[in-house]
């Protein structure tokens, strides 16, 4: 079987709503930020696979940007995490709604 | 700068000095004022006979399309009226001296007076209508301020609140009608000159040249064309019309001619110098002085002509009814006014402008003298005005009565007090223009006699009816003596061989000349049966008819509610234009708290708070909550983009 533009898209997909949904499920802060990643990996796969059905390398730079950008970023979040942790002494989401009404 | 200005100057600089420092040293108040009319009564009597020449005029305001000069006109008209002005309001500043003398406040009363006499000599000698509406508007205030001069009665103040606002009303109607000649002439200019060139622009305007337009009598195929600033334009004559009723507006007002002259009466409740001053000798003239002016203009417009005649005669007869029933001195007096004004409007409105100004300037003398009189009277019996009250009084205060009497024997037109020329002449020109408004001038002159007869009658004969009536005491000399000097005119100044009668004639044929070269206005040449017999006669009925019901009478024979009622107007106007008045003031309350300000104004801001208390509850502090949300609204976005069609 031949493998072609669709696949790629159908895999990136999935991987993006098993990112969503963990971001809407887990409790955790630090699967949350996982499933956030995963979503951000599945952007960045339909970027490559159009960028190589479509013989074009613009997608691949742009990719390697996000993942430059990604890596700052998780340590900007990783860092406000463990001061959350350190104040309120827990990563659950359900304990963490003072931005409320 | 020319002498002539300080027509102007001197009373504006005193009015600036009592407003500014004055009014709290009464004397010094005085002496600026009475010395302003005096200085200014020399400055009318050096134009009227010494010839000082005319003003150059200054500009004033310059507008495309537009120019007002501040410019003084000298003709006989303006002369006339000017030494008229100046001569009684000299008297009655000198009458006020003794009058006032004992009214703490009475450095701002002068202010008062010299406002006035700043603001009536403009409105006689202005060039163009803007600085007439000028001065206008200040007769209007100086009237306000001295009728509500003690305001702390409840109804001075009231009344000089009446007199203004139906001033404002009738101003209303002027500017409309200021507009509509600048509309129409393409100048706002009155000089003599000026109107003369613009009626004949406007009649030469017509097909046939040279039609001439009498008044009363619409020229065949008064077709409507005009010239005026935007070239010949075909307005009709509805705008001449509209012109001339507005302007008539104006003298309505001032004026007080049916049916805003209610005002009028309730201006006696200013001290009776400004009754005498304002409201009877000058002021109230001024209307009739600008119809005057204007009248070249006049003639182009015989139905508006027509209106004023009407308007006049119904005003002259409709408050000389009202005058046989009332009690007050003061309000007989107005009354009377209002009668005599109606009078010199009719002559206006009938053709006769010479006639109206003749009957203006004596009228100016002997109703200043009443008032004052009336005053000495009111001042004897320690304020008291109900002649019922009074009684008695002839031999106690003789000079007093005397020149009351003159006064008085002059209203009626007494042969040969000055009335009596004036008022024949007026009848006559009536006559010769339609016999009805004759008929109604003469029923008005019978009532004239009767209700003056009526008032003398009652105040000064018979027992002292009450204890203030049995000791008099006759009036200080610097009262007296104005008195004295204005019952000599009031008696003579309408003698033939003094020539007034001739002066004003000469004036309004003149005019007449210049805008109808050919046409010589002939005097109207009424008949000796109507001109002087049936009025003698009939001033002689309604002498004798008074003096018949109410010689020794302790209490009015007569009693005509609905005359003393003054016709209910009052009333009238009380219930429909106040009340009404009320009440859309009252619904306008209503929509600007309810609509403007509860549905608007507060509606908007509780609509944001209620949306914001909705918007509120998805704020849940649940991040992951958020995250659904916002996917859920990013897969309907997708949703809608891709599938909705």
């Amino acid at each position: 079987m031949e493998i072609t533009l669709n696949h790629y898209l159908a895999v990136a997909a999935v991987l993006f709503a098993i990112g969503l949904m963990g971001v809407i499920m887990r409790r955790n802060l630090l699967i949350i930020y996982m499933s956030l990643e995963m979503m951000l990996q599945a952007a960045n796969l339909t970027l490559v696979a159009f960028s190589r059905f479509n013989d074009h390398l613009d997608g691949q730079v742009f990719v390697f940007f996000v993942i430059t950008v990604a890596a700052a970023e998780v340590a900007v979040g990783l860092a406000l995490i463990v001061a959350l942790y350190r104040l309120k002494r827990t990563t659950q989401v359900q304990d963490i709604t003072t931005l409320k009404f | 700068m020319d002498i002539a200005w300080f027509l102007l100057l001197l009373p504006l600089v005193a009015t600036v000095a009592i407003l500014l420092h004055l009014h709290r040293k009464p004397d010094m108040a005085i002496f600026a004022s009475v010395g302003s009319a005096a200085l200014c009564f020399l400055i009318a009597l050096a134009v009227a006979f010494g010839g000082l020449p005319q003003p150059a005029p200054f500009e004033w305001i310059t507008l495309p399309g537009l120019d007002i000069d501040m410019g003084m006109i000298f003709d006989p008209l303006s002369k006339g009226m000017l030494l008229i002005v100046t001569g009684i309001g000299l008297l009655i500043h000198i009458y006020s001296i003794g009058y006032m003398a004992h009214d703490p406040s009475r450095g701002r009363f002068f202010g008062g007076l010299s406002i006035f006499m700043f603001s009536m000599t403009g409105i006689v000698l202005a060039d163009n209508l803007i600085m007439l509406f000028l001065f206008w508007e200040g007769v209007g205030l100086s009237s306000y301020l001295l009728i509500g001069f003690w305001y702390e009665k409840e109804s001075a103040a009231q009344a000089a609140n009446k007199a203004f606002v139906c001033n404002r009303l009738a101003d209303f109607g002027f500017m409309i009608g200021i507009l509509t000649f600048w509309f129409l002439m393409g100048t706002v200019s009155i000089k003599p000159e000026i109107l003369a060139l613009k009626h004949q622009e406007n009649i030469s305007a017509l097909p046939q040249v040279g039609t001439i337009i009498n008044p009363g009598e619409i020229a065949p195929n008064h077709t409507p064309y005009i010239i005026s600033r935007h070239g010949t334009v075909p307005v009709t004559s509805t705008l001449l019309t509209i012109m001339v009723v507005g302007l008539f507006c104006g003298c309505v007002g001032k004026s007080a001619m049916f049916p805003l002259h209610v005002w009028l009466p309730d201006a006696m409740e200013g001290p009776t110098p400004v009754s005498a001053l304002i409201h009877a000798a000058t002021m109230v003239a001024a209307g009739v002085y600008m119809l005057c002016r204007v009248y070249p203009l006049l003639l182009l417009s015989p139905l508006g002509l027509n209106i004023i005649a009407v308007v006049g005669c119904f005003t002259a007869i409709f408050a000389a009814l009202i005058a046989v029933q009332q009690n007050d001195i003061k309000r007989i007096l107005a009354y009377s006014t209002l009668s005599q004004l109606g009078y010199m409007v009719m002559a206006v409105g009938c053709g006769g402008p010479d006639a109206a100004m003749f009957h203006l300037a004596t009228h100016a003398c002997f109703k200043a003298l009443l008032f004052l009189a009336a005053g000495s009277v009111i001042h004897a019996l320690h304020e008291e005005q109900d002649i019922w009250k009074m009684g008695g009084l002839s031999d106690k205060i003789p000079l007093t009565f005397w020149t009351f009497a003159i006064g008085m024997l002059a209203l009626i037109g007494f042969p040969p007090f000055a009335g009596f020329f004036s008022k024949d002449y007026l009848l006559s020109v009536a006559h010769a223009y339609h016999p009805g408004f004759y008929w109604v001038g003469v029923f008005t002159a019978f009532l004239t006699a009767f209700y003056m007869t009526r008032l003398v009658v009652v105040a000064f004969f018979g027992p002292a009816r009450t204890p203030a009536a049995q000791h008099p005491h006759e009036s200080p000399r610097v009262m007296t003596i104005p008195l004295i000097l204005l019952a000599i005119p009031s008696a003579i100044i309408g003698w033939p061989w003094l020539g007034l009668q001739g002066y004003f004639h000469g004036w309004s044929d003149g005019v007449l000349r210049v805008i109808q070269p050919g046409a010589a206005a002939a005097p109207a040449e009424g008949n000796i049966l109507f001109e002087m017999i049936l009025p003698g006669g009939i001033v002689l009925l309604g002498l004798g008819l008074a003096y018949y019901l109410y010689w020794g009478k302790a209490t009015d024979p007569l009693n005509l509610k609905v005359l003393a009622n003054k016709f209910y107007f009052d009333e009238f106007y009380d219930r429909s234009l106040v009340g009404g008045q009320q009440l859309a003031a009252r619904f306008l309350n209503w929509i600007d708290s309810w609509i403007l300000g509860g549905l608007i104004v507060r509606g908007a801001a509780y609509f944001s708070v209620g949306v914001g208390e909705i918007f509120r509850l998805f704020q849940t502090g649940s991040l992951q909550g958020y995250a659904f949300f916002f996917s859920l609204g990013g897969i309907l976005l997708i949703y809608f983009t891709l599938f909705a069609h």
